[in-house]
């Protein structure tokens, strides 16, 4: 039930709070999008039919990075 | 292109941890941590490294009580249409389950998501749809946003929804296993914040981290979680920075707030937890089963509801047990045939572990 899954917009229905979301290797589904400021192209996090985040794919690579830096902080001491 | 892969950290990771020489115990409450622990044999190699990592109650559809399922069971015999997301059917009731209750003829269904059995109404004018709502602080926004959206008069959910944090503070309370420290659920944060988890720490001085699912992420909250305690600076930590904010998602808080009010719950497992599930407000109370259907669902009240018989879950819900240690895990208890919740769900330890190391 926690499980939330990435995925990028590719339409948006403004009135009705939906768009779709294509989650790669060609499963498209509807998401509503009333908890957020999104528009196409942008990804976020889908639970239960609902997008709860946006996210950015960089952040990945940014945390990683993060993470390398904490760890060999801690090497040192 | 959001997975986080790096053997190398991970190794290192490890490594640190080994070389803090600790024996700690951990406590997440989130069956997609357990998923993600087991799946890549984190559990192993953490406990070699000294950390042992437990799994409390955190898998809605297990913490779901025996009076709900049975609630729901007795809506479907009077005839309306039951929704629900997939797991909670196949849970045992005192006799059957949801999903036995189609083989005498009755209407239950799954759903994707909540918006679903709101079309359903649509579609069936003449029917009452139930929906069973269960989920935590994740998934009651979505009951929100859809009962602010005036659903037909035909719509009408079984409120079961139920919060993280209080769940927490009881565990603390009731003193009955030591924790040194929470692995919280990433996409409960995502929606509270990290506020909410605060006073935890400042009041029961319990290091705490906000973790996201990948392997990488649960590896990097073990070694945040030995180093808060090695500093002895107990604080809540927020690992899972690329999708929790610190504000957590404020529209979905203000729809919480809108539609919800907190009370004292039952959870399997526990005895009352104060405030520690939603109820809905008056305004919405056209759409609460419980007060739409009193008169059908008022001879349960005085009912008592006993858990299936030799099933531990509720021990393995409080943290106080592992799968193995329940005499029905793996012989008549399986995936196929569950006796209790934690065999039934994707997110329950006893489903996880028995997809990991039986099948």
């Amino acid at each position: 039930m926690c499980l939330a899954v990435p995925g990028k917009i590719i339409k948006i229905d403004k009135e009705k709070k939906q768009a779709v979301i294509d989650y790669g290797s060609g499963t498209k589904r509807k998401a509503n999008i009333s908890f957020l400021r999104v528009s196409v192209n942008d990804y976020v996090l889908v639970h239960a039919g609902f997008a709860i985040q946006k996210v950015d794919p960089k952040d990945a690579q940014e945390t990683l990075a993060v993470f390398h830096d904490m760890v060999d902080e801690g090497a040192e001491k | 292109m959001f997975s986080l892969k790096d053997k190398k950290l991970s190794k290192k990771i490890i490594q640190q941890i080994k070389d803090s020489n600790v024996s700690l115990t951990f406590m997440h409450v989130c069956g997609t941590h357990q998923d993600s622990l087991m799946k890549n044999g984190l559990d192993s190699l953490l406990k070699e490294a000294g950390v042992t990592i437990i799994q409390g109650p955190g898998c809605p559809v297990c913490v779901t009580t025996p009076r709900e399922i049975e609630e729901m069971i007795h809506l479907a015999k009077q005839g309306h249409i039951i929704t629900s997301y997939g797991d909670m059917i196949n849970v045992p009731g005192q006799h059957h389950s949801l999903r036995y209750l189609r083989t005498e003829g009755h209407d239950v269904r799954t759903v994707y998501s909540i918006e679903d059995a709101v079309s359903l109404a649509e579609q069936k004018p003449n029917k009452q749809i139930v929906f069973m709502a269960v989920g935590f602080e994740t998934t009651a926004p979505s009951t929100a946003a859809v009962l602010l959206n005036n659903p037909p008069e035909n719509f009408s959910i079984l409120c079961c929804h139920r919060l993280i944090p209080p769940a927490l503070k009881a565990i603390v309370e009731m003193g009955e296993i030591n924790i040194d420290g929470f692995i919280e659920p990433g996409h409960v944060a995502t929606i509270i914040g990290v506020h909410p988890f605060s006073f935890l720490s400042e009041t029961y001085h319990i290091p705490q981290v906000i973790t996201g699912f990948e392997p990488i992420d649960l590896l990097m909250a073990a070694l945040m979680l030995v180093k808060q305690i090695k500093n002895d600076k107990p604080i809540i930590q927020n690992e899972y920075t690329r999708a929790v904010k610190e504000e957590g998602n404020i529209v979905a808080q203000q729809l919480l707030k809108k539609v919800f009010s907190r009370e004292n719950k039952e959870w399997r497992g526990f005895s009352t937890i104060p405030s520690s599930g939603l109820k809905l407000q008056s305004a919405f109370q056209k759409y609460d089963a419980r007060i739409k259907f009193d008169e059908e669902l008022r001879h349960l009240k005085n009912q008592t509801f006993s858990e299936p018989k030799g099933c531990r879950c509720g021990e393995l819900l409080r943290g106080l047990i592992i799968p193995q240690d329940c005499p029905l895990f793996a012989k008549t208890c399986t995936p196929s045939h569950p006796v209790g919740p934690c065999m039934v769900s994707d997110e329950g330890s006893c489903h996880i572990t028995f997809k990991y190391t039986k099948s």
